[in-house]
């Protein structure tokens, strides 16, 4: 049973894409195995032990997302995953409230399907604030408060930040909404499971979670809903009612038992985890900042989660850089690597330079990096980024001294 | 995305990188692109006194298909005069290295950049004619 122990191929690249998806825990692997073989049931089926095993197995797994972020369990819905999530929480409340309320609040660097669910509901004839963010990536909790009114049906912050890893302040966060009266939506999608979540303590009323971002399988999320004091949403998918009436359709048993399995390892993993990521991280940064001149961290360093470090390196282009780094699996928030070939809109947002955001990658690390991958990460980095400068006319230019931003570039 | 062979042998392998002593008569220098648009090449020819092109060399800022086709250009017009150099075609060097199409903008950067050195070659052979008519009228005087 190779498949349920290896990770990681030899010939494959190291991965440090943690951010964008994780590989499945073979922990997780094995409690699903089961819900695709023998235990098929379906968890709506009333009538049968295949039906009654099934659905036991669900709401276990629900109990233990719940477990993660300090919920009851009937407070869990699942869905798809986070997208469905994000919309069903956005879209949700808007619609059911919006006789009394037609105003959200939300952050420019939301992940796209949060600003597209409010370019959405826009068009519908709701009122939209994009709030800035400041240098670091954080909301400034003083523009927040300002921009909240009896009006506002729901207030959206991610939790943790999808390209520079910020961790904004929740509870500041809910305790203004509760303030106001507004629900409080977080997307944590790049937080569950990394950091602690206390929907109680936070004042969350709204989750969202995604299973591949925490270990568990693709196509699975859930949507924490507060019972007390209630929040309503109108349904997305209309059908046989399941999930309260949030969310109709046949649970996929072994995916819920997935995202289970994997809420209740991280939760337990989660304080030794951290502190090992974190030396990981502090590993990564130093070695670089000790042979790489110019090379610049984006967002804040220390609310940061330690799986992700974002890092521009200056005067050399991110797409090229990656082409260079074959051995590594990284991102980049050059334009280069865009079908809009826009530079990232999370970077801008900060203030970076657009040259700086060209020259970006993100780099993230999780629970099968080990000390040596992330060694072989630093030469590789430092051997591609001096390779790249040396035929960097950028680069030979800021070595004469030239200051390249006063020289009359032609926009192309 | 997938790159062609000869595109990756290019960002790999990348002929004629440096730098050509742009105070020289010889030497025409193009500097095309901006940073903020995520690329910059900086493109040199130096042409010997047959007219012909006897060395190109190259800086460039950009993604992969942006070094591969300013190191491709510099091995085209090696050997070539100034006005066959020009006559380089940004379509050309996309079917060669078979860029693909959100790519494209590349090579119309490779292209700027050769027109731009010769440009810059042309104005100081111009300056090289015109001063010593300039000496004489002022002797003249």
């Amino acid at each position: 049973m190779t498949v349920l122990t290896q990770i990681r191929r030899n010939d494959q690249p190291i991965y440090l894409d943690y951010q964008a998806t994780t590989p499945l825990d073979p922990r997780v692997l094995e409690a699903m195995m089961p819900y695709f073989t023998y235990k098929f049931g379906n968890p709506h089926s009333r009538s049968h032990a295949y039906g009654w095993e099934a659905e036991e197995a669900v709401e276990k797994a629900r109990g233990q997302v719940a477990k993660l972020i300090g919920a009851d369990e009937k407070e869990v819905i699942f869905t798809s995953g986070a997208t469905e999530s994000n919309n069903l929480a956005i879209k949700g409340a808007a619609e059911f409230y919006k006789d009394r309320r037609d105003h959200i609040v939300t952050t420019v660097t939301e992940h796209k399907c949060v600003l597209d669910t409010c370019r959405h509901l826009e068009q519908q004839g709701f009122k939209v604030t994009y709030l800035p963010v400041q240098k670091s990536g954080l909301v400034d909790l003083d523009q927040l408060r300002a921009a909240v009114t009896d009006k506002t049906v729901v207030v959206s912050i991610m939790a943790v930040n999808n390209e520079i890893g910020v961790i904004q302040p929740l509870a500041e966060i809910g305790k203004i909404c509760r303030e106001k009266g507004a629900f409080f939506h977080t997307d944590a999608a790049q937080a569950a499971g990394k950091i602690p979540l206390d929907v109680e303590a936070m004042n969350i009323d709204l989750m969202s979670i995604s299973g591949h971002k925490i270990y568990g399988p693709k196509g699975i999320g859930a949507l924490y809903v507060r019972r007390r004091p209630r929040v309503r949403l109108v349904a997305l998918i209309n059908g046989g009612g399941q999930e309260r009436g949030f969310r109709s359709g046949t649970l996929p048993t072994p995916l819920c038992v997935g995202l289970g399995e994997a809420a209740e390892i991280a939760m337990k993993e989660m304080d030794a985890e951290s502190k090992r990521l974190k030396k990981l991280q502090e590993r990564l940064l130093k070695g670089l900042q000790s042979k790489l001149p110019e090379i610049y961290i984006n967002g804040d360093l220390d609310h940061r989660i330690p799986g992700n470090l974002n890092i521009s390196f200056a005067y050399v282009e991110g797409e090229s850089l990656m082409m260079g780094i074959k051995g590594l699996s990284v991102s980049s928030g050059s334009a280069c690597t865009s079908a809009s070939l826009e530079p990232s809109y999370v970077l801008r947002a900060l203030g970076v330079d657009e040259e700086l955001a060209h020259t970006s990658l993100r780099i993230g690390l999780g629970r099968f990096t080990t000390e040596q991958e992330v060694d072989t990460a630093v030469e590789e980095l430092v051997r591609h980024v001096n390779k790249l400068r040396e035929m960097s006319p950028l680069w030979e230019m800021a070595q004469e001294g030239i200051d390249l931003k006063s020289i009359e570039w032609a926009a192309h | 995305m997938a790159y062609s062979d000869k595109l990756i042998d290019h960002y790999e392998n990348p002929r004629n990188i440096g730098t050509l002593d742009k105070n020289s008569e010889d030497v025409g220098t193009g500097l095309v692109g901006a940073p903020a648009c995520g690329d910059v090449m900086k493109l040199q020819i130096k042409v010997g006194p047959d007219g012909l092109i006897e060395d190109a060399k190259f800086k460039t800022f950009g993604c992969g298909s942006a070094i591969a086709s300013s190191s491709l250009v510099t091995e085209w017009v090696k050997g070539k005069t100034i006005d066959e150099a020009e006559t380089i075609k940004n379509t050309d060097i996309a079917k060669h290295l078979a860029l693909p199409p959100v790519k494209i903008h590349c090579s119309v950067l490779a292209e700027d950049a050769i027109k731009a050195a010769i440009a810059d070659y042309r104005a100081k052979a111009t300056q090289k004619i015109v001063k010593p008519v300039e000496q004489a009228a002022e002797a003249a005087e």
